[in-house]
């Protein structure tokens, strides 16, 4: 308790701790560890083996190792093994100060299990001595280095332990037990009628020590978990430690029955309720926060809340801070519910305690309402000055979600965000504000104006070349199209006088944009950019001769404007680690790097190939088959001369598994479309060790897909055990159609019988078909998933008459989300911008797509679902696309889906 | 999964952010430069801070740190960001009583290093691979210093349970408060 620290605190040295420091430089030399040295240490350890022990000096010596161990020293294999065996010689010594040392020196060594039969014995003995801080202490020390086989000699002792009637003892068997079960589960689980017992303890740390080991015990059992919650919840828990406990469990009851009943009737509730009227505030804070996290009604949240308040305006910074941090939590689901706190939350801004603050700060800023924004920004002016960079973004992160919750009052929140901008701070920092500006930018438009002249403010002075180069990039896309573009060409072009090469390099980039978008600018543009061909650096230079001759119209890089735009500025569509992977494979030849066979489809993930699992040999298996890659396809395709008069390789599926898990013969395929032909791949697995396949052909029936005609095959020679080979078919198709259809597929093949001892092959063979599953081509196999990294700007560069809108009803669905994905898959589109993530209990949602379709066609999908009813989903599709056709192609596919 | 309250770590360092006196509990930390690293991390972040009779607290990298300044020594304790700041904190008054106690009083780093076996057997008393052993000063004081009294179990066990029982006076005392 408190009593003598009150005055310790009260002492005039604490008012003036700079004034200690030259002391405590003195103290050093007074150190009782001063110069200390470990072989020195080693060597007095000596004095263990002295048959005439002394144990004060030994107490000296463990006390040096424990020192030297602590300061993060550490032994050798062999010195430590030295200095265990030397310290097992004093259990010898009667003196109990010095067993300790001894029990702690042991638990820091962790000796290996040779050297814990040494000692087992003297702990043993320990475990059964009349002393308890003996008894106790050889439970730990034993409990720690033990083994199983070792444990099941000793379980006896411990069971015992468990229900001793010293609550030190008990406790040491206990939290014992809580970390053997890791290692022995079995065992520990015999222990539970003492554990049980142990529960009832009239010792407080006992019934807590016991409450969690019995919950690890029962763990996966959850019927036992709820018995075990309902007889404690009737309160015979005193610890408010093991009350915190049986808190936790009950809330974990609660959550696991409600997932499975889906009934509002939660069974304990009550029980939390009651703990927020408990007297101690440890079981208090934790009762309102599970209830808090839980999901329940404003009405049983309530009490919750107001126990919290109360918290919020104690005098335990600790406490302030439990409350403010729950607070906040709640706020970001339920702002609505935290209002009644804004008051002590406003006061709680000028805490001591910084984190306090900051909690107050994001919390208030999610529970504002509109009325409240102007007021609550000046407030945090104040408070920004001196409050350290990662708190300041945490704020501004905050700042930007409330911007968007009020569009309205953006002027008083850029205006903050600016200031923040010219004050001190690290890149991290500076990035943040950057980020939320650029994010305010493209969702609020009114914003736009007046945030890009904050950002050629800020670059104007700004130290950090990513930072300067990221807006540069931004004003070109952007600054062209507002209302008046020539304001910006001075912050831009004082970039290329002032700054380094990179910067300069972006500015030249940026000043072209404005030169190429906007006419009544161009020729001054090009004043500027002559300067820039006298530039000291390379790259601004050929920056600025490219922009030159290509706005000029001299060189004939496309033979229109618009073409040239999209040479310069277009987006550049290939992703760029398919760019990468590509180019690492390239070998350097007479053929030049060709970037229009790299593929553009983005990869959610790498593609595995799938082994055919079970029955495969354990040992010298061979290592998986490397992962093939969308360029190994177009490896393994192009040296097929039967397919290589079919021109570039537009899209390859996923494979597609033919067959069950678990079968005789694995088989899965991948779709590789062409612009009039399609190719199967079937790769094959052979899982039965005792059979080799011979001329495998897949024989695939096409009736049921009237636009294909097979054209050719190539079966497979041979099949031997879990060596995969592959066997294609081709089709021909209508050019650029894409064409659906359904396949049956057989396998044919000729089998033969494998010696498995000898690997002999038997001569004679038979003839069989295996059945697998049939093969559907469906519309998403023609459109390539692309992203777009700006979709409203490559929304707005297609052509609006290429538009097309319809409006469609899903009918019932399970959840908007679903219906999302759902549409998302029939089109195997893109999604942009993470709008394939439906926020929960989200009443409407829109999701942007974006893919190229068969032909080369950039598709653009403007997808507005809303539900209607119920369940009923309704939606709105806007396609874009560089063709019409494809537009209303993508419409044919989702009214057929 | 929830889970029984956990303590990943206790701090003694001196007012320069040097170690007097650490205890590990969890795999978090698993190198010496990353423990090191989190010592200095912990020490500069609450350098600043004014110590007051109440313990402090700061969250930061995923931790939650209580912490109290004695003189010319730090006290810290580390707990998980899902963890009951309370708990930690009883932690932490537990273990500066407990000091004080042992101390005699006399709460400064010269004493603590002079007295280092008696502040390491308080870190290990209180709390065993993460899992609270006990939060009562008096009893942990009481389990660090109660040698010396060979063979004389009765009394040593007498002594226990009276502490037991005044942990329990003060523990309401301070509950009702």
């Amino acid at each position: 308790m408190p009593r003598s620290l009150a005055g310790d605190l009260t002492d005039p040295e604490m008012a003036q701790p700079y004034m200690k420091k030259d002391d405590d430089d003195e103290d050093v030399e007074y150190s009782p560890f001063y110069g200390i040295e470990k072989g020195a240490v080693l060597q007095e350890a000596r004095a263990f083996h002295d048959p005439q022990l002394d144990a004060r000096k030994c107490s000296q010596v463990i006390t040096k190792l424990l020192y030297l161990l602590n300061q993060g020293e550490t032994f050798t294999k062999v010195e430590a093994t030295e200095v265990f065996f030397a310290v097992t010689k004093l259990f010898q010594s009667k003196d109990a100060g010095l067993r300790r040392l001894v029990y702690l020196m042991i638990k820091e060594l962790s000796p290996s299990s040779d050297e814990v039969i040494i000692v087992t014995s003297s702990l043993m003995k320990d475990m059964n001595s009349k002393t308890d801080m003996y008894r106790a202490n050889a439970i730990r020390v034993l409990c720690r280095i033990i083994d199983g086989t070792l444990l099941t000699q000793i379980e006896r002792y411990l069971k015992q332990a468990i229900v001793d009637k010293n609550p030190v003892v008990a406790s040491a068997a206990l939290v014992s037990g809580i970390h053997l079960l890791q290692a022995n589960p079995e065992i520990v689980k015999r222990w539970s009628n003492e554990v049980q017992e142990a529960v009832q303890s009239r010792f407080a740390l006992v019934q807590f020590h016991g409450l969690a080991l019995l919950h690890q015990i029962r763990q996966n059992d959850r019927l036992a978990i709820s018995k075990m919650v309902s007889g404690l919840t009737r309160g015979s828990v005193r610890s408010p430690l093991a009350q915190c406990l049986l808190i936790r469990y009950t809330s974990q009851v609660i959550r696991e029955s409600s997932m499975n009943t889906q009934t509002s009737d939660r069974p304990f509730f009550d029980y939390l309720e009651s703990c927020l009227r408990h007297k101690s505030e440890m079981v208090i804070l934790e009762a309102a926060r599970k209830i808090a996290e839980m999901d329940v009604t404003s009405r049983e949240l309530a009490p919750a809340i107001t126990v919290l308040q109360l918290f919020l305006s104690s005098s335990k910074p600790v406490l302030r801070f439990a409350a403010v941090r729950t607070l906040n939590k709640v706020a970001m689901t339920r702002p609505l519910a935290v209002t009644n706190c804004n008051v002590d939350l406003e006061s709680l801004m000028s805490d001591q305690n910084r984190s306090i603050a900051t909690l107050a700060i994001t919390t208030l800023l999610k529970t504002g309402n509109e009325s409240s924004v102007d007021r609550l920004m000046k407030q945090i002016t104040n408070f920004m000055s001196d409050i350290a960079d990662e708190f300041k973004i945490v704020v501004v992160e905050a700042i930007r979600s409330l911007c968007l919750k009020f569009p309205l009052k953006y002027r008083s929140m850029m205006n903050f965000l600016s200031n923040s901008l010219r004050e001190e701070g690290g890149f991290e920092y500076k990035k943040a504000i950057v980020d939320s500006i650029v994010t305010l930018i493209s969702e609020i438009p009114d914003a736009k104006e007046i945030g890009l002249l904050y950002l050629c403010e800020f670059i104007e002075d700004c130290e950090f070349t990513y930072l300067s180069s990221q807006i540069l990039h931004l004003l070109g896309n952007e600054g062209p199209r507002t209302s008046d573009p020539s304001r910006y060409i001075r912050y831009i072009y004082n970039r290329v006088i002032l700054e380094n090469a990179t910067v300069r390099a972006s500015a030249v980039s940026t000043l072209a944009k404005f030169g190429a978008l906007v006419d009544a600018l161009k020729p001054r543009i090009f004043v500027l950019l002559r300067r820039c061909l006298f530039d000291t650096d390379d790259e601004v230079r050929d920056r600025a001769t490219l922009y030159l001759q290509t706005l000029d119209g001299e060189v004939a890089v496309g033979s229109t404007e618009k073409d040239v735009k999209e040479f310069l500025f277009g987006s550049f569509d290939v992703p760029l680690a398919n760019l990468e992977a590509s180019l690492k494979t390239y070998e350097p030849s007479e053929e030049p790097f060709d970037i229009s066979l790299v593929s553009r489809e983005v990869k959610s993930q790498p593609l595995q190939e799938k082994k055919a699992p079970g029955k495969k040999p354990l040992a010298g298996a061979p290592a998986p088959a490397p992962v093939p890659a969308v360029d190994a396809y177009q490896k393994i395709l192009s040296s097929i001369p039967e397919f290589s008069g079919f021109g570039r390789l537009f899209k390859s599926s996923e494979p597609v598994e033919l067959t069950e898990a678990e079968t005789e013969y694995a088989i899965n395929v991948v779709k590789h479309i062409y612009s009039s032909h399609v190719v199967l791949q079937y790769n094959c697995t052979n899982t039965i060790p005792e059979q080799l396949l011979e001329n495998v052909t897949v024989y695939v029936d096409a009736t049921d897909a009237e636009e294909f005609s097979e054209v050719c095959s190539k079966p497979l020679r041979s099949l031997p055990y879990d060596s995969p080979g592959q066997i294609f078919v081709a089709f021909e198709k209508p050019e650029h159609v894409p064409a659906t259809g359904k396949f049956s597929n057989v396998l044919k093949f000729v089998v033969k019988e494998v010696d498995t001892s000898t690997g002999e092959v038997d001569e004679d063979g038979v003839e069989d078909e295996y059945q697998i599953e049939d093969l559907e081509i469906v519309s998403a196999d023609y459109m390539l998933r692309v992203a777009v990294s700006n979709f409203r700007n490559a929304w707005e560069n297609m052509d609006p008459e290429s538009e097309r809108v319809d409006e469609y009803g899903l009918g019932v669905r399970e959840s908007l989300a679903e219906a999302v994905s759902a549409v998302i898959s029939i089109l195997g589109m893109q999604p942009c911008e993470g709008t394939e993530v439906v926020p929960k209990n989200a009443r409407s949602h829109t999701c942007l797509l974006s893919g190229v379709f068969i032909g080369d066609a950039k598709v653009l999908v403007r997808l507005s679902f809303g539900l209607s009813g119920p369940k009923e989903v309704a939606m709105k599709l806007a396609v874009r696309s560089d063709d019409p056709e494809v537009s209303d192609k993508i419409h044919e596919i989702v009214a057929s889906g | 999964m929830e889970s029984c309250p956990s303590v990943k770590n206790i701090l003694l360092l001196d007012s320069e952010g040097k170690r007097v006196a650490v205890k590990y509990y969890t795999d978090d930390w698993p190198t010496l430069s990353a423990k090191l690293a989190f010592e200095k991390s912990v020490f500069v972040k609450t350098q600043k801070a004014t110590a007051g009779a109440e313990a402090e607290i700061v969250m930061f990298d995923g931790h939650i740190v209580v912490y109290k300044f004695i003189q010319d020594l730090h006290f810290f304790v580390t707990g998980g960001e899902e963890e009951n700041e309370l708990i930690l904190a009883s932690v932490l008054q537990g273990f500066t009583d407990a000091v004080d106690i042992i101390l005699r009083n006399n709460v400064d780093k010269r004493t603590a290093l002079e007295n280092l076996d008696l502040i390491l057997l308080c870190l290990d008393e209180i709390v065993d691979g993460g899992i609270v052993l006990e939060t009562e000063g008096s009893v942990i004081a009481e389990k660090v210093s109660a040698h010396g009294i060979e063979g004389a179990t009765s009394l040593a066990e007498q002594t226990i349970v009276q502490a037991l029982t005044t942990a329990r006076e003060h523990l309401t005392k301070s509950l009702l408060m």
